[in-house]
């Protein structure tokens, strides 16, 4: 029992960090219609970013102060997403309003390839590390109720509750803020938005920079738990079934999606991969929002899609 | 001036409505055959015959599938390289536990394909658009993870991956580069020529109707579920006998790995810088394809820079996001669409309209 309860819980940890990448991905459809297949890439670069920079800010320094240059990093690093961002919109996005969301998709597969590529020509393709300080211990609860307790890793923990805060942070400014309401008239309708005096060209600014911001808080916590290298790219491909499940419009719908994947994957791992092999991991998650979706197609939380002629 | 369709006069409907209605096309295409299963064989150099032109012809073979599916049907998969997969693994256990005659590996290895594609297209009746391009992502991670972990799929072998012998066609060997180059030709004009009679008759009208609305389309009186799951047949019947050259022709051994995610986007770049809905964008596509990475290492070269191999793969990654997004903003229809721009301009050339 209590290594049941072990598996739910790092499943439910786990869930945590692909919910998070699932934020991204939630964030830019519900404020650009955008499936944004390049949020893995976003992940990889802004944690490379990350990595190097703080390693050659603390060159710099001297390393005497680790947290200045983490700092220091991080701001260089959101100001990089935001650039991103920016080019992203005033190179692509602008030239494709109102085009048919497979045509966006698949320019953010585009866009996805470029920033691989881009992102490891600048910042190098090797293993990089991350290290902002989060506690790498163990921490043993329940020792009274179960034989030697439940493993609970602190760094997990950590995670989780950053992940918490920032889909705090981010419901807040979606539903309260101006901008969030904007955000979501543009999400309803382009040409509707702009007429009542949006300017469209600067919230997908916005909701690229926002994204950009998550993926660099995803792409440090995942860095910081596994190293920085180009997998983390394709442990975004992970977390896509997380949204599908979910609903493609809901920011509660990601962090379900994400409990309920997280845990399932660990759960079907530990105790159905024996059976067949292991590594059902890969491909779990997937198969589970396939077989979801049969019965529900627009995801936990999406929304009805209405089709008129 | 030589491209003009004056005095060409068709008097019933069948020439009407012939393949390629103007003359100079059909001698075009015929002079072009000729080429390529005469004078290519004769001069190619085994470099290009092995490294350019066979990847060329199975890829664009796939990208028919692929566009079939994707062009034609509007169903967007990102899971094409499991079904090249399918029909290579398929294929190669024929050979090995029945010993069948080589056309009849490849083609059951297609039909194998073909169930796995309907199998996977069943969703599509259901799930539409980006929820479908994500869940094609399960086929993909699947397949992968089968033909990894299931040892029956390899026979036990120990390694993981597999080879095929030396591969005979009807008692004639197909060996040496050109032989090889022959036989995919002969699959890649079969089926190509099927597939642009598949597209131009009743059930392409059918797929192209559900493509642009299938509401709509269903209103009118297709059936979603028979023109969706023929889509998703014939696709990936053509993926999987792809796939099978792919394995057999091109590679002659090969682990999973050959058919991996990275395959599955090669494929829809080719339909994308090719043409969506097109089947001569497929090769244009595909040559697209095969072609930059060949600029890219020889370019530096004759200018005497060396690149290392991780730098160019980066900027051959970098070169591709550009030119899908280029592509997709400047010329949605892709090469093909080019390629029909200037067949109008020489019709009535010289004068512009």
């Amino acid at each position: 029992m209590g290594f049941f309860l072990e598996t739910v819980i790092g499943g439910l940890m786990s869930g945590m960090l692909y919910a998070l990448v699932a934020l991204g991905f939630v964030l830019i459809f519900k404020a650009s219609g955008v499936f944004n297949f390049a949020q893995g890439a976003m992940v990889l670069i802004a944690a490379l970013a990350m990595a190097r920079l703080s390693g050659w800010i603390d060159g710099w320094l001297g390393g005497q102060s680790p947290w200045l240059s983490n700092l220091l990093a991080f701001a260089l690093s959101a100001a990089f997403m935001w650039l991103i961002a920016v080019l992203v919109e005033r190179l692509v996005l602008r030239h494709l309003v109102n085009q048919e969301a497979t045509t966006l998709l698949m320019a953010t597969i585009g866009i996805s390839y470029f920033l691989d590529g881009i992102g490891q020509i600048l910042f190098g393709s090797s293993v990089y590390s991350i290290n902002v300080g989060m506690p790498k211990d163990p921490w043993f609860v329940l020792g009274n109720w179960f034989e030697g307790g439940v493993l609970v890793s602190l760094e997990d923990l950590t995670a989780a509750i950053v992940a918490a805060v920032l889909v705090a942070v981010l419901a807040f400014f979606f539903q309260v803020t101006p901008v969030g309401r904007a955000l979501r008239a543009v999400a309803d309708d382009h040409q509707a938005a702009q007429s009542v005096g949006i300017p469209l060209n600067r919230i997908w600014v916005v909701v690229w920079t926002v994204a950009g911001l998550v993926a660099l808080v995803t792409g440090i916590v995942w860095g910081s738990k596994f190293g920085v290298q180009f997998t983390l790219s394709t442990a975004a491909l992970r977390a896509l079934p997380v949204v599908i499940l979910g609903g493609l419009t809901s920011v509660p719908g990601a962090i379900v999606g994400g409990l309920i994947i997280g845990v399932g994957e660990k759960v079907s791992e530990v105790y159905l991969g024996p059976f067949v092999g292991g590594g059902i991991e890969i491909w779990f998650a997937y198969m589970l929002s396939l077989v979801f979706l049969l019965f529900r197609p627009q995801g936990l939380f999406g929304e009805k899609i209405i089709d008129r002629v | 001036m030589l491209y003009r369709e004056n005095g060409q006069f068709k008097s019933t409907y069948r020439a009407d409505q012939q393949i390629f209605p103007i003359r100079q096309d059909r001698w075009f295409i015929l002079a072009l055959l000729v080429a390529a299963f005469v004078l290519v064989p004769a001069w190619a150099t085994e470099y290009w015959l092995q490294a350019i032109l066979i990847p060329f012809l199975i890829l664009s073979l796939a990208a028919i599938g692929l566009n079939v599916l994707v062009g034609y049907c509007g169903q967007i998969s990102i899971g094409s390289g499991a079904f090249m997969a399918v029909g290579a693994y398929a294929a190669w256990n024929f050979g090995v536990r029945l010993d069948l005659p080589l056309l009849a590996q490849i083609l059951l290895g297609g039909v194998f394909a073909m169930l796995a594609g309907v199998a996977f297209g069943v969703p599509s009746l259901r799930i539409r658009g980006l929820y479908l391009a994500v869940t094609t992502l399960a086929a993909q991670f699947f397949m992968d993870w089968a033909f990894l972990r299931i040892p029956y799929f390899t026979n036990y072998s120990s390694s993981g991956n597999v080879s095929v012998p030396e591969l005979a066609f009807f008692g004639l060997p197909v060996v040496t580069p050109a032989q090889k180059y022959l036989f995919v030709l002969c699959f890649v004009v079969v089926f190509g020529l099927l597939a642009k009679n598949l597209v131009r008759g009743a059930i392409g009208r059918q797929w192209m109707a559900i493509r642009d609305m299938d509401v709509a389309a269903a209103v009118i009186g297709i059936r979603p579920v028979y023109a969706k799951l023929t889509a998703f047949a014939v696709s990936s019947f053509i993926i999987g006998v792809a796939g099978a050259l792919w394995a057999y022709v091109h590679l002659g051994s090969w682990e999973p790995l050959a058919f991996d995610l990275n395959r599955s986007l090669q494929l829809l770049f080719i339909i994308i810088i090719g043409g969506l809905g097109s089947i001569i964008g497929s090769f244009f596509g595909a040559a697209f394809m095969v072609l930059v990475p060949v600029l890219l290492t020889n370019v530096p070269r004759v200018l005497g820079l060396s690149l290392p191999v991780d730098l160019a793969a980066h900027i051959e990654h970098m070169v591709f996001g550009f030119l899908i997004v280029f592509f997709l903003i400047a010329e949605p229809h892709g090469l093909a669409r080019l390629w029909s721009i200037a067949k109008e301009k020489l019709r009535i050339w010289p004068f512009p309209h």
